[in-house]
């Protein structure tokens, strides 16, 4: 990776190479996450597990005795071989009474067939069943739990990582049971019972028959843990390259603009070959493992065959006691090379239930105070007193730069405040601080004089909303999009806030009018649309903060003016404040304030603020293109 | 749906988590497609060596195995039971095992490698051709198409080929040991052989029911698992927005009534999956049962010997996996020709526009830009420009001016043949563009576009992008000159900062003027720029003035304008309406000249793109009139 830094002159795209220290990158990340100890996570697992009780009762048990009618088998087909020969309990025996003797063995043999796999079935299917139970009840744990983490935590770690987590790491905890730990009862039974059977009837074929066990044993856990490791590297490659597909896809206007589609190409082959490298790697190392234990179990086949054979010869063994060894070797030989699976699941669920217990044992930064109380806003003013914030070191090093220093305001009710400054100044983090989505590092927040930190988080949410630019938009219908806040709205009051948020008309004109879906499958909106769906959302709830932060950039002018007069009504009844890059939105705003590294700068009305001559002036006059005049005289006169 | 929350309103809440349809492509279609299957052929074809070594393999692997239960039968009859034992005979027979387990083991390491590797190389190949052919396909194709959907074809579709593949060579293994066990039991005794046989029917007329019911289990367990999936990965990017608007608790129900029905789906489909188990453990103890009764009444009747009935044991421990893996395969069949055919879909998408066959490729040009009464659109019948004439003269910048629609953004594309002209010519220096390699036209002409596409990597990657000889100190220089380089430096890492998912840690001004920085180093004579427009704040926009001037230096511009500041500084402005020229001029002519561009211009928005619709109706009608 040292390469990242190096010069290359001469050229070869790097794209490829620093796309894997991006890769890298993000797995050191991960590891400082605590990945607990392994057995603890496993035992964890297994009391999950044991919520279960009677279920994981019935699973061991049928994996026991699927077990015990396998061992039965190689010795009933020996018994029926040496029938058939004519013998008994090692004595002759007159034709009639073998034949029924033989009838005999064939019902049990039919019979432990059956039982086998009766039980067989109650062992796969209890553990499946029982890995799937722990499946959904993590799933909702995981799903509750992200649902209320705050935001530090979801800036923090990607999105695209928490996914993984609930999808890949879900799956490795819930096949636990079934391919790891159920499959460990049956093979050491199976292996167990066999070694007892076949070494207390004949050492030497006993130990020749298991000769191959702990070879294959332990080159079938290896190799899985090799092949395991292959794996990952070839997914985090095949990663990069799905990566380099997608951008190109999605920049393909730009490739064609500077012809660089050969460069393009180059770049995707350098991936591919990475890739390629590894998914060789991979098969060779298959290949080699899979053959290699074949042959192990086959010499153990040929050498008990050999051994076996000489005893009969001096007639130490019948013909039948040969059959059992042989046939216990076949029995054994699946079981014993599924062993890798197991360790690989094991392996598997202990780090991918350590990742996933991680995330579950966070507790919400913010949550609700012991004593918390519901908001009870009488007037509805909002006042920031001394606030300040930065935010937590964890994930940036060791000094933060706070972001907000000292600000303090208040809006009240029907009234608007107006939030300026350059971007990263500190303006949306005003508007986080009120709803608790952070909370302040230093100076108190009220609303009507109550601390916000003291009312309980669904109440104050409830009070405060934010209108935010890049709105979350769900593929679901429109109608539902609007009322996500409130899911009982009625018709009307979705009709009211969309004609509110000026888009009433737009949904009016689609065939399925509020029905339409939203997303791939239905209608694809535009910046603007997206912008306005958000502002119905709130204007469908009764805030006491109404919060619009920077939400009206795509959204051109003349719609904005609609808008705000639209909300006037509603703006009357709350305090709100208004973040913008346009300072047109913010005209007529009671007070406006400009921010600047976290500071406040200046503060007044529109005119002062020109007046001034200050930060606010400068903005105003890049605004106008003239800049000397506002803007509203010649809007007149272009109207005429 | 569960009640959600206290309340109730008579009717569910208009509420919903996650998408309500599965986003799995898969369908199942017929297991075999002539056409899909000709055409993957050629890309297997370059490995034909090898398929018929790996078919070899798989041949004497197959051979091995069916081999090692007659051993044991000849050793059993021939060396320890006949004429009362004979040990050479059992050492000849040793012998002749330990050569069958080797040639075993060189055929199952080689059938696997070969088969394996052949596998993923023709699908590296495959993936690789859908890439290159993207590359060449038309824009108007591009542009309708959903990035998801092709990556979906890219990876998934592909992937689930190369299972197929990979597949398809051992089930002709399969194949031929179940029928080698067939023809040996039958040649061994066939009385008994036929007896034994009796229980495969069984088995196919099982199979056959369960198949489709379990096929239908399995894919709704899979099904309910994307939903579910989809509705988590929902719930984590929205989340801000769950918890802004109180949603938590609706949407937590909401989820567990997914995931309840994906427990269920899994519940139902494990049941399926393990139903199979107890029956064919029936049918193999029913077989080894009538082996043991018949074959052994056999024996004691001399009528068999004891070996074959031993091989008979062997074999039916044998014989259902292969019958189990053909029936699984039959699935992998249907799913990869569906695959195959979706992949074809892109292979065959028509490259729309290609290099004449004397087409040239001059190593440097002028910059004289002509259109010649152009006449084009995307929808047949609905011209976007109509009959546009100008010129553009080596080093002279151009800005064009009009309301969204106008036909802009069409001029540009011309010039760059992404499109090519209904009617009339486009020409550079005098030639017509279609008389030049496309690759030339990349190269000597750059555009900056309104979206500053970043790709993932270093803003050093990102600023020399395909200009491959561009040195370190090259790339700062164009980021000093367009004024990109102040915040750079000011990065941890400078010019080796990684840009994450396209460039998201930056904000848009800066995206845009790493964007100048590229068409800078790519050092093209003609430079097309879509202007970057509203989202930008008027703190940057300074910033990409002042680049813009610099960039334009010495070239031939084409500017689409949005901000007056460049309108301003064009050499002269082109008014654009309805795809037609309506004016053209120096700004001061055209402010003389009191037309459209002045009346937009008296409105004093610091954009075009600000004017509110109605104001820029008024001034069009206002137009019209005189």
């Amino acid at each position: 990776m040292a390469e990242g830094k190096a010069e290359q002159p001469g050229g070869q795209p790097r794209g490829a190479i620093s796309l894997r220290q991006t890769a890298y990158q993000g797995m050191s990340e991960d590891a400082s996450h605590r990945v607990g100890d392994d057995a603890a996570v496993l035992w964890r697992i297994i009391r999950l597990a044991l919520r279960y009780r009677s279920r994981v009762a019935i699973a061991v048990g049928a994996t026991i005795a699927a077990a015990l009618f396998q061992l039965v088998i190689p010795g009933f087909l020996g018994t029926a071989v040496d029938n058939a020969l004519g013998l008994l309990g090692g004595g002759s025996i007159p034709p009639e009474i073998a034949r029924g003797a033989l009838f005999e063995v064939a019902m049990l043999l039919l019979g432990a067939s059956i039982l086998r796999g009766g039980f067989t079935l109650l062992h796969n299917y209890g553990g499946e069943a029982i890995g799937h139970l722990i499946a959904y009840d993590l799933r909702l744990a995981f799903y509750g739990k992200l649902q209320r983490l705050s935001f530090s935590f979801h800036d923090r770690v990607h999105s695209g990582e928490l996914i993984t987590r609930g999808m890949l790491d879900l799956e490795g905890v819930r096949m636990f049971f079934n391919t790891g730990l159920l499959r460990l009862v049956l093979l050491v039974n199976l292996i167990g019972g066999g070694a007892y059977l076949l070494l207390s009837s004949d050492l030497l074929l006993g130990v020749l028959s298991f000769s191959f066990v702990p070879f294959v044993a332990w080159h079938s856990s290896t190799a899985r843990l090799r092949l395991r490791a292959l794996w990952l590297a070839l997914q985090e490659r095949m990663g990069i390259l799905g990566q380099i597909m997608d951008e190109n896809l999605s920049g393909i206007r730009v490739v064609r603009a500077f012809g660089a589609e050969p460069y393009e190409i180059n770049k995707y082959d350098m991936a591919a070959d990475d890739a390629m490298i590894i998914a060789d790697q991979r098969i060779k190392t298959r290949a080699a493992s899979t053959s290699v234990m074949t042959f192990a179990y086959f010499i153990a086949m040929g050498l008990v065959l050999w051994v076996g054979g000489l005893r009969v010869l001096d007639g130490a063994m019948t013909v039948g006691q040969l059959t059992v060894f042989l046939t216990f070797i076949t029995i054994l030989q699946q079981p014993v090379r599924q062993l890798g699976l197991l360790v690989n699941a094991i392996a598997r669920a202990s780090t991918c239930g350590g990742r996933l217990f991680a995330v579950l044992d966070l507790e919400p930064a913010i949550q609700d105070q012991v004593d918390a109380r519901p908001l009870n806003p009488t007037n509805g003013t909002v006042q920031f007193k001394n606030v300040s914030f930065a935010y937590s070191g964890a994930h940036a090093g060791a000094s933060v730069p706070p972001v907000l220093h000292d600000i303090s305001f208040t809006v009240a009710r029907g009234k608007v405040l107006g939030i300026v400054g350059p971007p990263g100044s500190g303006k949306s983090t005003i508007a986080h601080l009120l709803p608790r989505y952070y909370d302040p590092s230093g100076g108190r927040i009220t609303i009507d004089g109550q601390d916000i930190r003291e009312a309980t988080l669904e109440t104050l949410r409830q009070a405060v909303r934010i209108v935010q630019q890049d709105a979350f938009l769900f593929t679901a219908s429109l109608e539902n999009n609007i009322a996500y806040g409130d899911p009982w709205a009625d018709d009307g009051m979705i009709q009211d806030a969309a004609s509110t948020a000026q888009i009433d008309g737009f949904v009016g004109a689609l065939p399925q009018g509020y029905g339409t879906l939203v997303g791939e499958r239905g209608v694809s909106l535009s910046g603007g649309q997206k912008q306005r769906i958000a502002i119905a959302r709130a204007a469908m709830l009764h805030a006491t903060v109404l919060i619009f932060d920077d939400s009206t950039a795509a959204i051109d002018a003349e719609t904005e003016q609609r808008i705000r007069e639209a909300l006037k009504t509603h703006m009357e009844s709350c305090a709100t404040i208004i973040i913008s890059h346009r300072l047109g939105a913010l005209r007529h705003a009671d007070e406006i304030v400009f921010l600047e590294a976290g500071r406040l700068v200046e503060r007044g009305t529109h005119d002062s603020l020109v007046s001034q001559g200050g930060h606010y002036a400068a903005l105003f006059a890049l605004q106008s293109h003239e800049g000397a005049e506002p803007p509203s005289s010649t809007l007149q006169g272009a109207a005429q | 749906m569960t009640d959600t929350t206290g309340q109730n309103a008579g009717r569910p809440p208009r509420a919903v988590v996650g998408s309500q349809i599965s986003q799995d492509e898969e369908m199942f279609g017929a297991a075999f497609d002539g056409r899909v299957l000709r055409r993957f052929f050629t890309y297997v074809r370059p490995y034909r060596a090898r398929i018929y070594l790996a078919l070899a393999a798989v041949l004497i692997f197959t051979g091995a195995q069916l081999a090692i239960p007659l051993i044991i039968r000849y050793v059993i009859d021939e060396a320890l039971i006949a004429s009362g034992g004979n040990s050479a005979l059992l050492t000849l027979a040793i012998v002749a095992f330990s050569a069958v387990i080797v040639i075993n083991y060189g055929a199952s390491y080689l059938q696997d490698r070969l088969v394996g590797l052949t596998g993923e190389h023709v699908i590296f190949d495959l993936r690789r051709a859908m890439f290159v052919h993207l590359q060449h396909v038309a824009l108007a194709f591009m542009d309708k198409t959903e990035i998801g959907r092709m990556m979906s074809r890219l990876q998934g579709d592909v992937n689930s080929l190369q299972e197929f593949l990979e597949n398809s060579i051992t089930a002709i293994g399969d194949l031929v040991l179940l029928f080698g066990i067939i023809v040996i039991m039958l040649i061994l005794n066939f009385e008994l052989g036929l007896m034994t046989l009796s229980v495969v029917p069984t088995l196919l007329i099982v199979r056959l029911i369960w198949l489709p019911r379990a096929r239908h289990a399995f894919r709704r367990a899979r099904e309910t698992n994307s939903i579910t999936n989809g509705a988590l990965a929902e719930g984590i990017h929205a989340v801000r927005t769950v918890q802004g608007m109180g949603r938590e608790t609706i949407n937590f129900a909401l989820y567990q009534d997914k995931a309840q029905e994906n427990l269920a789906a899994h519940l139902r489909s494990a049941k399926f999956a393990q139903a199979m188990v107890p029956i064919v453990d029936t049918l193999t103890g029913a077989a080894m049962g009538i082996v043991v009764v018949v074959g052994g009444a056999l024996v004691l009747d001399d009528a068999l010997d004891i070996g074959v009935m031993i091989a008979f044991l062997f074999y039916i421990q044998r014989f259902f996996d292969p019958i189990r893996s053909l029936t699984i395969q039959y699935s992998v069949m249907q799913r990869a020709m569906a695959s195959g055919q979706r992949i074809l879909e892109v292979l065959e998408v028509p490259l729309a526009i290609a290099d004449k066959p004397d087409a040239v490729t001059p190593s440097s040009i002028v910059g004289d830009i002509a259109f010649e009464k152009v006449t084009f659109g995307y929808v047949r019948n609905q011209p976007v420009l109509k009959d546009i004439s100008f010129t553009v003269k080596s080093g002279e910048t151009v800005a064009l001016v009009g309301p969204t629609g106008s036909g802009k953004t069409s001029v540009t594309a011309l010039l760059h043949r992404f499109y090519d002209v209904w009617d009339g010519a486009v020409t550079i220096d005098g030639r017509d563009v279609r008389d030049y390699a496309k690759a030339s036209l990349g190269q000597h002409i750059a555009m900056v576009l309104q979206d500053p596409f970043l790709f993932t990597g270093t803003i050093f990657e990102n600023i020399r992008y395909r200009t491959s000889g561009a040195t370190r100190l090259d790339v700062e220089k164009s980021a000093k000159v367009v004024g990109a380089h102040q915040f750079i430096a000011l990065l941890p890492n400078g010019y080796d900062t990684m840009l994450i998912q396209q460039g998201r840690n930056l904000s848009q001004g800066q995206r845009q003027l790493l964007s100048f920085a590229r068409a800078l180093v790519a050092d093209a004579k003609i430079l097309i720029l879509d202007e970057a427009t509203a989202s930008i704040d008027s703190y940057t926009e300074r910033q990409i003035q002042i680049g813009l001037a610099h960039l334009l230096e010495g070239r031939t511009g084409i500017v689409i304008a949005h901000r007056l500041a460049t309108v301003r500084g064009a050499d002269r402005i082109i008014v654009l309406q309805e795809g037609g020229i309506v004016e053209t001029g120096t700004h001061d002519a055209l402010i003389a000249h009191h037309g459209l561009y002045a009346r937009l211009y008296a409105l004093n928005y610091a954009s075009f793109d600000d004017i509110p619709k109605d104001m820029l109706q008024d001034a069009i009608s206002a137009k019209a009139r005189t």
